[in-house]
């Protein structure tokens, strides 16, 4: 069981006033709020261990190397990786998508397909269409269903021995649908082509096990866990990672340089070029550790109480309609109420106090499904209360009576 | 009147407003009350597109002044709109590229003419110095 009342003694933001109320913040699925456990550990460093790392001899240099590479031993465990070096740190999950998106300019060519689904955030979107338009390659989508499902049938159809990249997100974070990866990764594979899945949404609320999962690739970033901005990783099959070019030219890249050849270096410094973000790595595995701290199950179980506590109390609300119903959802929930623009009632709670998302959430293709120009977005984390929610409730009922 | 002492008009009003639910109210009224474009001129190139919100603007010279009508799909950005026309219709195109827009801070609005909010409305005040300009380059 979890004790959020001491859990959100932690976080010293949730004590703050906004506009003069108790801040209630709803907008996890854009980012995470920071523990005082990361807070210190990025003091920490910065007092006492800061240098730049692999390649001093003095003392500091070392040990902010150890501490680093500390981290990413961390994020294997957590993820359970194979090995180390499969754990490639970038600055967050667009990071990510774009270095495998480039890699894959030099493999795919005209006539190959490259899967998406129609779930996806922009940022998913936009490097696959780039890279459709550098290679000759097509871009095919999943289509979803009234509930924000992805469509399995349809998925199939589109796989073929032209296939060489699916890539879908683990969890939707417009809609907080959990996608059937296992199955996605399976049937991609039985053709032969590769997985890339997207863990931005789904990392806050589970703990994947990338080597069960068989997965090829999957991205995430720190600070939806409770990690600082600026900082995330790469998971690639070390096979995978050997096989694609790096993505930027720089120091720390490289084992050897004259002017006629460069040879770069083993993995995973090939994908580090230039000085890393060495604070935000080695708190990510403060953060890392924090939540596990409180763990993944107690925190799926306690957010799905959320969920089903603010699903059943908002849709009392006469012409409040719920975007994304599948039965496998995480705790996002995507509302609009009848008539109303979403803006007006986020420009409402915020003068509340409450912080939603509102708008299309880098997701267009999904509004455009539901044919409105967004929604109201409550995403909840271990730290929101059933208080928070009522809170929100009322709001919600406020904004309605002031619009209506 | 000139742009000013409608401005001074403005702020004079909100300043009886008790609370942000007033001020609020008030501007959701304002959105409410009127269409504030004829429906020919909501157009593609008529719009600009907020992250949030759409704005439409249309703009005409009626004798030497500068009319302007726009319509947004949210009641709250609809109000601040008429606000904004309220202070800029009617006004010679010199008077509207110098006029200052800081009132919409002295009466509690400016988080939405903040340039986060992606709502359209910063983009709206760009556009009505723009067509301003235009018109007074013809004038000349």
């Amino acid at each position: 069981m979890l004790n959020v009342d001491d859990i959100r003694k932690d976080f010293p933001i949730l004590s703050r006033k906004v506009n003069g109320k108790p801040l209630v913040y709803f907008d996890n699925a854009a980012t995470s709020q920071t523990p005082q456990q990361v807070i210190d550990a990025i003091v920490d460093y910065y007092s006492n261990y800061n240098a730049n790392i692999h390649r001093g001899v003095h003392t500091i240099s070392q040990e902010a190397t150890d501490l680093y590479e500390q981290s990413r031993q961390k994020i294997q465990a957590h993820f359970n990786a194979k090995h180390a070096h499969e754990i490639i740190f970038t600055s967050g999950t667009t990071h990510g998508i774009n270095l495998i998106a480039n890699g894959f300019s030099s493999i795919l060519k005209k006539g190959d397909d490259i899967i998406v689904s129609a779930l996806e955030h922009h940022s998913n979107i936009v490097p696959w269409q780039m890279l459709c338009e550098r290679t000759g390659a097509t871009l095919k989508v999943i289509p979803m269903n009234d509930a924000g499902e992805l469509v399995m049938s349809e998925y199939e159809t589109l796989l073929s021995e032209h296939t060489k990249l699916v890539f879908v997100n683990h969890i939707s974070n417009a809609l907080g649908t959990i996608n059937p990866i296992e199955y996605i990764i399976e049937k991609a594979h039985q053709v032969g082509a590769a997985v890339l899945i997207d863990g931005a949404q789904a990392c806050p609320h589970l703990k994947p096990d990338v080597q069960a999962l068989d997965v090829d690739f999957y991205v995430a970033s720190a600070h939806k866990m409770c990690g600082p901005t600026g900082i995330g990783m790469l998971y690639g099959k070390e096979a995978w990672l050997n096989k694609l070019p790096p993505y930027q030219g720089g120091g720390e890249m490289i084992a050897e340089v004259t002017f006629e050849k460069t040879t770069y270096a083993d993995l995973p410094h090939k994908f580090e070029a230039g000085t890393p973000n060495i604070a935000g790595g080695i708190v990510f595995g403060t953060a890392i550790d924090y939540m596990n701290t409180i763990g993944l199950d107690a925190i799926a179980t306690y957010e799905g109480e959320l969920l089903e506590y603010a699903t059943a109390k908002l849709l009392d609300i006469e012409g409040l309609k719920i975007y994304g119903t599948s039965k496998h959802k995480t705790s996002v929930l995507s509302f609009n109420l009848d008539g109303i623009h979403p803006y007006d009632v986020g420009s409402i709670l915020d003068k509340l106090g409450i912080a939603v998302r509102t708008g299309h959430h880098c997701a267009q293709p999904i509004m455009d499904y539901y044919k409105i120009p967004g929604t109201i977005r409550a995403s909840f984390a271990f730290y929101n209360t059933k208080e928070e929610i009522d809170a929100l409730v009322e709001g919600v009922k406020k904004a309605k009576m002031m619009l209506s | 009147m000139t742009i000013e002492d409608i401005q001074n008009d403005i702020i004079d009003e909100f300043s009886m407003f008790d609370d942000w639910e007033e001020r609020y109210q008030y501007m959701i009224d304002l959105g409410k009350e009127l269409p504030l474009i004829d429906d020919q001129y909501k157009t593609e190139s008529n719009i600009i597109k907020g992250c949030q919100s759409k704005v439409w603007v249309h703009a005409e010279m009626k004798d030497d002044k500068l009319e302007f009508t726009a319509d947004s799909d949210a009641i709250i950005t609809k109000g601040i709109i008429a606000i904004l026309i309220r202070a800029f219709s009617n006004q010679h195109p010199k008077d509207i590229i110098d006029a200052d827009t800081s009132f919409i801070d002295k009466i509690g609005l400016k988080e939405h003419l903040s340039p986060t909010r992606a709502n359209g409305l910063v983009s709206m005040v760009k556009q009505l110095k723009m067509y301003a300009i235009a018109y007074q380059t013809q004038l000349n």
